[in-house]
């Protein structure tokens, strides 16, 4: 029998012990708490484990299982809620009251719930990893489609009729050429640290349009990209992730809460039962699955949570989604890597990170991709982290190195969030590599139009910055109007245009074509402007006309399904300045 | 099972170590008995094989290798609990200090906790009306918030928790369902008495439960004082319906004490010698505030603590600003002009305020005014760094209203002194003090607000203001 031997917080020893296998999947002691193996050699195993070590003794048995911890993947994982180790914890409260204890053992999906399957193979078939063989309309949002598991590839020797099933029982069978015989059920497992794998990876040239102007104009992300979004606490990034959940055009949405506020996963299953997709009428957490690890949640398994969002992920990318990941945040993760480490004595790098951080940062974005299935259909996963910088520091390891495999950047700054200037991106620091890869997508299906306004934005916005160091210095009041006027525009783009507020029913999310009409208008106030001055007229006439405040408030005053009203404001612009003397 | 062991392997700092042991858990508790029958507490924190180090809370001073007798407990530490708990005084591992003898026990519960279900909690959306207007109208403090006081020495900190909890009493129907649990932590005998005289003049001591390690008590102790308070504050929570409000202070002295027992352990250490689980150990305590499904009482905290060399990016701070619900920032500078409570409303958050504001909450236009507050304001420190520069008299007319407005919103809306203002007083307050800026200025507000609340005229006499009216001038200048 294997027994603990040491316990040093989540990470405990085995002396002796020769046939466990390096990420195997273990139960620990009398509570049979789930832990997985990290290293292994001559002399001892070491184990983290995934839940509260609190009065685990020495010498308690510790039970090998041969496979690795794994994703339980099948209908019902929309509309639920799991912890880092995909406990569901609808039914662990249902079970255990408000406090999560250790050693709970649920299983991770219901298993007597029964689903109605539309079974697409027959007797004969030739099936192989990765193909559909069967759809249940998971919620009324999605069809979930049934996939078959790895390992088994083979023809048809049983298919039960179209009919009410539960998870567990056999819905085909297959003969593989060896004469064995496979049998499938709606349920399969997978490895949450190895990448489901992929037919084809496909070039990324389409947006995830969120409705976040400074995100789709400035800085956007493509589907099946990647972003990161840094900042100090209380800038924003969680609002931002949010704000993705919500609106962003994927079809189905991953949100991990990794080491954050219980509160904010309980405000986003709340928020989202209620919430009402635009597109589809029905409440937004149909189309969500949520991984809540919260802080003071077992420190292993935060570091898990990762892995069990982006292989659910994955799972719906191969039925032929389009799925966006929010991880909320990664330094959390990330200072579990740490903290393991630590009590393993490895050396440490940076900051006390292990050395081999980098690679795992990389390894969790680049399972982010535009991929062709095993089931030859289109999908992707697009990943969006949040990075909590200690001191908001930039330079520190994990937003360093994020930088590194990520080509979306969305700086929050907190100057910028202390004047409530929300979404608090800083557009010097921000930057997105995707838009050469988007610009076709832009030009035709939003305009020409579009790409051209967002340089002129950057231009002007550009010149102010290099405007205010002199402004610092002396003063508005004695530049050339000229100048003064390119000060206003800035402020116009600033306030009016990349400032958008989560809060207001109208403004929470914008389409392209609303965006487009906004900058079209602002660039049109500023050519007219421009042309004032030219006359020689006095810049401060213009403010007179209390244009440029009109305009800011475009985004509150023309509701986003009356965009025809932008009309009226051509005219108000040639009339008001039309009438300086 | 009650072990017993005589003799000790080793001694390090506050850490002791037993060998030969056999059959004990994981962060089980141990009584330590000296020679002279004195008794002292101590944790497992370590277990090699038949080795376990564990740690002293009350400091290994006068322990010897072979002087003690060591019993292992059989669990983690309990805390024994009931109704009676109220009004009563204990020390910083929750033994009766106050000659009232031991208080009946209906329940014990370990004080280490349990992690809340995500799904168990209900979001929090009711607002405690504290009478302060920059707390009420710009940080509202939401019942089950976390939301800490960031302070720095010599500042006013435990004034304004003092004044938060005199006020707060007041309000709502189930005022009388109110009670605090006050933890310190490090922080003197004075502070604890001018809180404990505080609680007693506003007439609230029978509904206060006190855990005091001051700061000549032993340091490692300071460990679990907020541990017992939240324990009691949970159990008065979930089992009897109380609405609670935590105060522990000092939250900074708890992290020091953190930092010890982790470098004698000979721990890695993070930024400034602090573990590098700081920031889980942090939130294992301040996530222990919230509402659940299942009782109707909550859990309302207010850390207070102290930011070493007022740096807000020190770990301290900075990792507790990363787990509470924003946080209330006092700044030396306002402090320094006699304002209070000197709260830098910049900085100061509440992450929780969006959803308990608004009409049906406080009012409609609660939301719009404080945005543009912020963002007005945040103008006026633009102005004054180019006032600094320039001078005030270079200033354009538009910067020099920005002046007079900052002036006059730290005089009148921060600055309140020890007055109770209605939340209706509060708000209007705010637009009287924006209607000192010309309407265009206030770009943030939609204008069908402005309209109904934008009032020039009136803030022109409510503030006095200068004869040569500002909005006039800009006009006269501009024709
Ligand atoms: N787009 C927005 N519109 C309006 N308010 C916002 C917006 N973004 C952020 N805020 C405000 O800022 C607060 C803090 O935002 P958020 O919780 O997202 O910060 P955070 O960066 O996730 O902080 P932490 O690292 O501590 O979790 C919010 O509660 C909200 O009041
Ligand atoms: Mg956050």
């Amino acid at each position: 029998m294997n027994e603990v031997y040491s316990i040093n917080g989540p990470v405990i020893k085995v002396k002796n012990a020769n046939n466990f296998h390096i990420m195997e999947k273990v139960f620990v002691g009398k509570k049979k708490l789930l832990g997985e193996v990290i290293s292994i050699n001559d002399d001892h195993t070491v184990i983290q484990v995934y839940e509260s070590t609190t009065g685990l003794m020495p010498g308690e048995e510790v039970i090998c299982t041969g496979e690795s911890i794994s994703a339980v993947l099948g209908p019902g994982l929309l509309g639920n809620i799991f912890d880092g180790i995909q406990r569901p914890l609808h039914a662990i409260y249902k079970q255990d009251g408000i406090f999560i204890k250790p050693g709970t053992n649920v299983p991770c999906l219901d298993m007597e719930k029964e689903w109605e399957v539309d079974l697409k193979v027959k007797v004969g078939d030739p099936m192989r990893f990765g193909q559909i063989f069967g759809v249940i309309q998971e919620t009324s949002l999605i069809k979930h489609r049934l996939l078959i598991p790895k390992n088994i590839s083979g023809d048809v020797i049983m298919v039960k009729p179209n009919g009410s099933y539960k998870p567990e029982e056999v819905l085909l069978k297959i003969k593989d050429k060896n004469d064995n015989i496979h049998e499938v059920t709606m349920i399969q497992k997978w490895p949450i640290k190895e990448p489901r794998p992929i037919r084809d990876r496909l070039s990324l040239s389409i947006p995830l349009v969120s409705g976040q102007r400074v995100i789709d104009t400035l800085f956007p992300i493509a589907k099946g990209g990647s972003a990161a979004v840094p900042g100090g606490f209380g800038t924003g990034k969680t609002m931002m992730q949010h704000q993705f959940a919500k609106w962003c055009d994927a079809d189905i949405i991953v949100y991990i809460g990794c080491g954050e506020r219980g509160n904010e996963m309980t405000q986003t299953l709340e928020e989202f039962s209620e919430l009402i997709d635009p597109k589809s009428n029905k409440p937004l957490i149909e189309r969500t699955v949520l991984i809540a690890n919260t802080s003071n949640m077992p420190v292993a398994a935060r570091e898990a949570s990762i892995y069990t969002g982006v292989t659910i992920a994955e799972y719906y990318r191969d039925m032929g989604y389009h799925v966006a990941l929010m991880a909320d945040s990664t330094s959390r993760w990330a200072e579990a890597l740490r903290e393991i480490s630590g009590r393993l004595e490895e050396m440490p790098a940076e900051e006390g990170f292990p050395a081999y951080l980098p690679s795992r940062i990389a390894q969790f974005y680049e399972r982010a991709g535009y991929v062709k299935t095993y089931s030859d259909k289109l999908g992707s996963v697009s990943i969006i982290g949040a990075i909590s910088p200690q001191g908001a520091d930039f330079s520190e390891p994990v937003t360093q190195n994020t930088k590194r495999f990520v080509r979306a950047f969305w700086a929050l700054d907190k100057e910028l969030a202390y004047a409530r200037h929300y979404a608090a991106i800083n557009w010097n620091l921000s930057y997105s590599e995707y838009i050469g890869d988007l610009s076709k997508w832009y030009n035709k299906q939003v305009g020409v139009g579009f790409l051209e306004a967002r340089q002129k934005f950057i231009t002007i916005l550009a010149e102010e910055n290099k405007l205010m160091e002199i402004v610092k210095l002396i003063g508005k009041d004695v530049l050339p109007d000229d100048q003064k006027l390119i000060l206003e525009i800035a402020r116009v783009i600033r306030v009016g245009y990349l400032q958008q507020n989560a809060f207001h029913k109208d403004d929470t999310f914008v389409p392209l074509e609303k965006q487009l009409k906004m900058m079209n208008l602002i660039l049109y106030l500023e050519r007219v402007a421009n042309n004032v001055i030219r006359e020689g007229k006095a810049f401060s006439l213009l403010l007179n006309t209390n244009m440029f405040e009109k305009v800011i408030k475009v985004k509150y005053d023309i509701p986003n399904d009356n965009l025809d009203l932008f009309d009226d404001y051509y005219k108000m612009i040639d009339d008001a300045f039309g009438a300086i003397k | 099972m009650n072990l017993q062991y005589i003799g000790l392997k080793k001694i390090n700092g506050p850490l002791i170590f037993l060998d030969n042991v056999k059959g004990i858990g994981f962060e089980e508790m141990v009584e330590i008995r000296l020679e002279n029958g004195s008794v002292r507490h101590g944790r497992v924190v370590e277990i090699n094989g038949d080795l376990a180090a564990i740690l002293v809370f009350e400091g290994t001073r006068d322990l010897s290798l072979n002087n003690t007798v060591i019993k292992f407990t059989g669990k983690p530490m309990e805390l024994g609990l009931s109704k009676n708990i109220l009004g009563r005084v204990f020390n910083g591992i929750g033994h009766p200090i106050d000659d009232l003898g031991p208080v009946y026990v209906e329940k014990y519960l370990d004080i280490n906790g349990e992690p809340l279900n995500p799904v168990s909690r209900l979001y929090p959306k009711n607002y405690i009306n504290t009478g302060i207007s920059s707390i009420d109208g710009l940080t509202t403090l939401i019942r089950g918030q976390k939301l800490p006081i960031f302070s720095g020495s010599g500042m006013p900190h435990n004034e304004l928790a003092v004044q938060i909890v005199k006020q707060a009493k007041l309000t709502g129907s189930d005022a009388s369902n109110f009670s605090i649990v006050f933890a310190a932590m490090g922080v003197t005998n004075d502070v604890a008495n001018y809180f404990r005289r505080s609680f007693e003049e506003a007439g609230v001591l029978d509904n206060v439960v006190m855990y005091l390690n001051l700061s000549n008590d032993p340091i490692i102790e300071r460990l679990l004082t907020p541990r017992c308070a939240l324990t009691a504050a949970e159990y008065l929570a979930y089992q009897h319906n109380k609405h609670i409000l935590v105060v522990m202070t000092d939250m900074t002295a708890y992290c020091e004490a953190l930092r010890e027992f982790s470098s004698s352990k000979g721990e890695i250490p993070g930024r400034k010698g602090y573990p590098g689980y700081l920031y889980s150990d942090l939130a294992s305590l301040l996530e222990r505030a919230g509402i659940v499904k299942t009782a109707s009482g909550s859990v309302t905290q207010i850390p207070i603590l102290s930011m070493p060399n007022d740096d807000i990016t020190h770990p301290i701070p900075d990792l507790t600003g990363y787990i509470t619900e924003g946080q209330i920032v006092l700044e030396r500078e306002l402090h320094m002009q006699g304002i209070y409570p000197p709260i830098g409303v910049l900085p100061s958050l509440s992450r929780l305020m969006k959803d308990g504001i608004g009409a049906g909450f406080t009012r409609e236009d609660h939301q719009p005014l404080m945005n543009q507050l912020f963002a007005s304001y945040s103008r006026v420190m633009d102005a004054r760094s180019l006032a600094s520069v320039i001078g005030e008299d270079e200033l354009s007319p538009a910067d020099k209203n920005y002046m007079e407005f900052g002036r006059l919103f730290e005089k009148h809306f921060i600055s309140q002194g020890f007055v109770n203002r209605d939340i209706k007083d509060t708000l209007d307050l705010g637009w009287n003090l924006l209607s000192v800026l010309p309407k265009e200025e206030l770009d943030r507000t939609e204008e069908k607000i402005l309209d109904k609340f934008y009032d020039h005229e009136k803030a022109y006499y409510r503030f006095e203001l200068n004869k040569n009216l500002y909005i006039k001038e800009l006009k006269k200048e501009e024709h």
